[in-house]
């Protein structure tokens, strides 16, 4: 079925009766061509791109929950493609580009939201670094611009721009970021998929892959043996506990990230903003909560839920820098569980195991990456070969000193 | 998270710096592999490479804001159980290391 403004008339006029499931829950079969393990964003993105960019068929998503249950359901729904390095940037704006057509392409309202973020900055070195990193956009073919005090002072009045240690001296803006509803992209990419021939397997756990001189010929699950020509694994948090049962070792820790929505307010932040002397971003959802976050809790955990001392931390950020935020109550904050990888940089890549390949490493910020990830990991699946501008995720980048560092830190998890 | 130091007791995991996980005590020596493929695969393992466990997890952490020692804990990063903690001089030394 598809969705208009047609329809939504014809279905109110005919008491709602015509809406059907948006995609299928299907069951198992003895074998197929591609399986990708993990239905959050990146995976269903990936059997969407697969079925309909590169036409290939029998084609399975198996998740061990229900699909969305993970961190694309847990994310603070930011994109942007505000990077500053060569392996980072053209990847990162090809998929701002793709959500720029994506409820187009799949039908099915995500509420892609281009409502501009910006990055605050609060000394001479951290504006010339954002001058570097906004140049290195605009060479990329992204779009940023460097806005003064004054600038950021009619936006946002209420900022505490005269604190004594972190002055507000301006931003660096991407009026092309924004937010997306983190739910509907895992349903219209799971509709998309479903309707071109895709299983959606949900309740299925993947506990091991089968072998066969060096070959995968498919997977050991909780619904037992599926068989499969070729098999991507895009499983986020749980990365280095599903390759594990390939033999590898991936270079990743699992850390929890936590999230967090105010009572509903008025209006008052109408996009994206990051702290720059803090750990704090914030935006604020259509019901008017206000979406924020923090950093990561720090040290390895599977838990899928944070401790109270970053709760703390990140409400301490937020008074700093907007001190009316201390009036507001929070309503919920929860967990999910990030694929740190030793670089802070994903990995699209094939393994050592022929017909085995993986995806992951998002860190804290694959939200955005959905469209790109799916599409590059859909190319090298189909294809055998990385996608232009997925060429840097490589297993091998570690080895061979080629790592995509944007902040710097070397091969410390907990700090990216 | 509380953990209890060998010598100082039950001190609150917030006076504490992450490391990550205790095999980074076992730094391989580049100097004592037959190839330097072999030490580069050594090093590149030792540097990149990480069991990441769901379940029981040793680690180092560091007490930074107390007597700066280096503990070994070990804890379930399923449900954050701390079940032991030693002093990483302790482990090094009964590793063979710091002689
Ligand atoms: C609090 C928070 C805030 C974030 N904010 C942002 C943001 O603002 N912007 C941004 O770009 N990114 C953000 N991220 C990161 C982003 O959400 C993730 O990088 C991204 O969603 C990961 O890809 P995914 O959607 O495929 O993961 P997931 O949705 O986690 O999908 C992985 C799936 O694999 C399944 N799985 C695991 N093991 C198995 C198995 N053995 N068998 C079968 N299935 C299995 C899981 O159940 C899960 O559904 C945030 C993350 C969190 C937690």
């Amino acid at each position: 079925m598809r969705y208009s403004g047609f329809r939504v008339i014809r279905e109110a006029l005919t008491g709602h009766k015509g809406w059907g499931p948006a995609w299928r829950d299907a069951t198992p079969q003895a074998s197929y061509d591609y399986i990708i393990v993990g239905g959050g964003g990146h995976g269903l993105a990936t059997a969407y791109y697969l079925a309909k960019e590169f036409k290939q068929a029998r084609i399975a998503v198996v998740e061990k929950g229900w699909i969305g249950g993970g961190n694309v359901g847990r994310n603070t729904t930011i994109i942007r493609s505000n990077y500053l390095l060569d392996g980072n940037e053209p990847f990162y704006e090809f998929s701002l580009k793709l959500w720029e057509g994506l409820e187009q392409d799949f039908n099915y309202n995500a509420m892609v939201s281009q409502r501009g973020i910006i990055n605050l900055f609060h000394t001479d070195a951290q504006r010339d670094a954002y001058t570097r990193r906004g140049n290195a956009m605009i060479l990329h073919g992204a779009d940023a611009e460097l806005l003064n005090r004054d600038q950021v002072r009619a936006m946002y009045p209420f900022l505490n721009f005269d604190n004594a240690r972190f002055p507000i001296k301006g931003a660096l803006m991407q009026r092309r970021g924004g937010t997306v509803r983190h739910d509907a992209v895992a349903w219209g990419y799971a509709r998309g998929a479903s309707d071109r021939g895709v299983d959606i397997i949900q309740n299925c756990e993947v506990t091991g892959f089968r072998r066969e001189g060096g070959r995968v010929t498919g997977i050991e699950t909780s619904r037992g043996f599926i068989g499969a020509k070729k098999i991507g694994v895009a499983v986020a948090g749980s990365s280095s506990k599903v390759m594990a049962a390939a033999d590898m070792r991936l270079p990743m820790e699992s850390h929890v990230l936590q999230a967090f929505v105010s009572e509903g307010l008025k209006p008052v932040i109408d996009g994206v903003m990051t702290y720059g002397a803090g750990h704090f971003y914030v935006s604020q959802s259509d019901k008017g909560g206000l979406v924020f976050g923090g950093d990561i809790d720090g040290y390895n955990s599977y838990a899928q839920r944070g401790n109270m001392p970053v709760v703390e931390d990140v409400a301490e950020g937020g008074m700093s820098l907007m001190p009316m935020i201390g009036r507001a109550r929070l309503l919920r904050s929860w967990g999910g569980i990030m694929d740190m990888s030793m670089d802070g940089s994903p990995i699209i890549d094939k393994t050592d195991i022929d017909g085995l390949y993986f995806n992951g490493g998002w860190c804290y910020g694959g939200f955005k990456a959905t469209p790109a990830s799916g599409w590059c990991f859909a190319h090298l699946l189909a294809t055998g070969n990385p996608h232009p501008t997925a060429t840097a995720y490589r297993f091998d980048r570690f080895r061979k000193g080629l790592m995509i560092d944007e902040k710097g830190q070397g091969a410390q998890p907990n700090l990216h | 998270m509380i953990i209890n130091h060998p010598l100082l007791g039950p001190r609150d995991a917030q006076e504490f710096t992450y490391l990550g996980d205790a095999a980074l005590i076992d730094r391989p020596d580049g100097l004592s592999y037959p190839t330097p493929d072999a030490a580069m695969d050594a090093m590149h393992d030792y540097l990149y490479q990480r069991s990441n466990p769901a379940g029981e997890h040793r680690e180092l952490w560091y007490h930074e804001q107390g007597d700066r020692s280096w503990l070994v804990v070990t804890r379930n990063t399923v449900t954050h159980e701390i079940t032991r903690v030693e002093l990483a001089r302790d482990v090094a030394r009964m590793r063979g290391r710091s002689k």
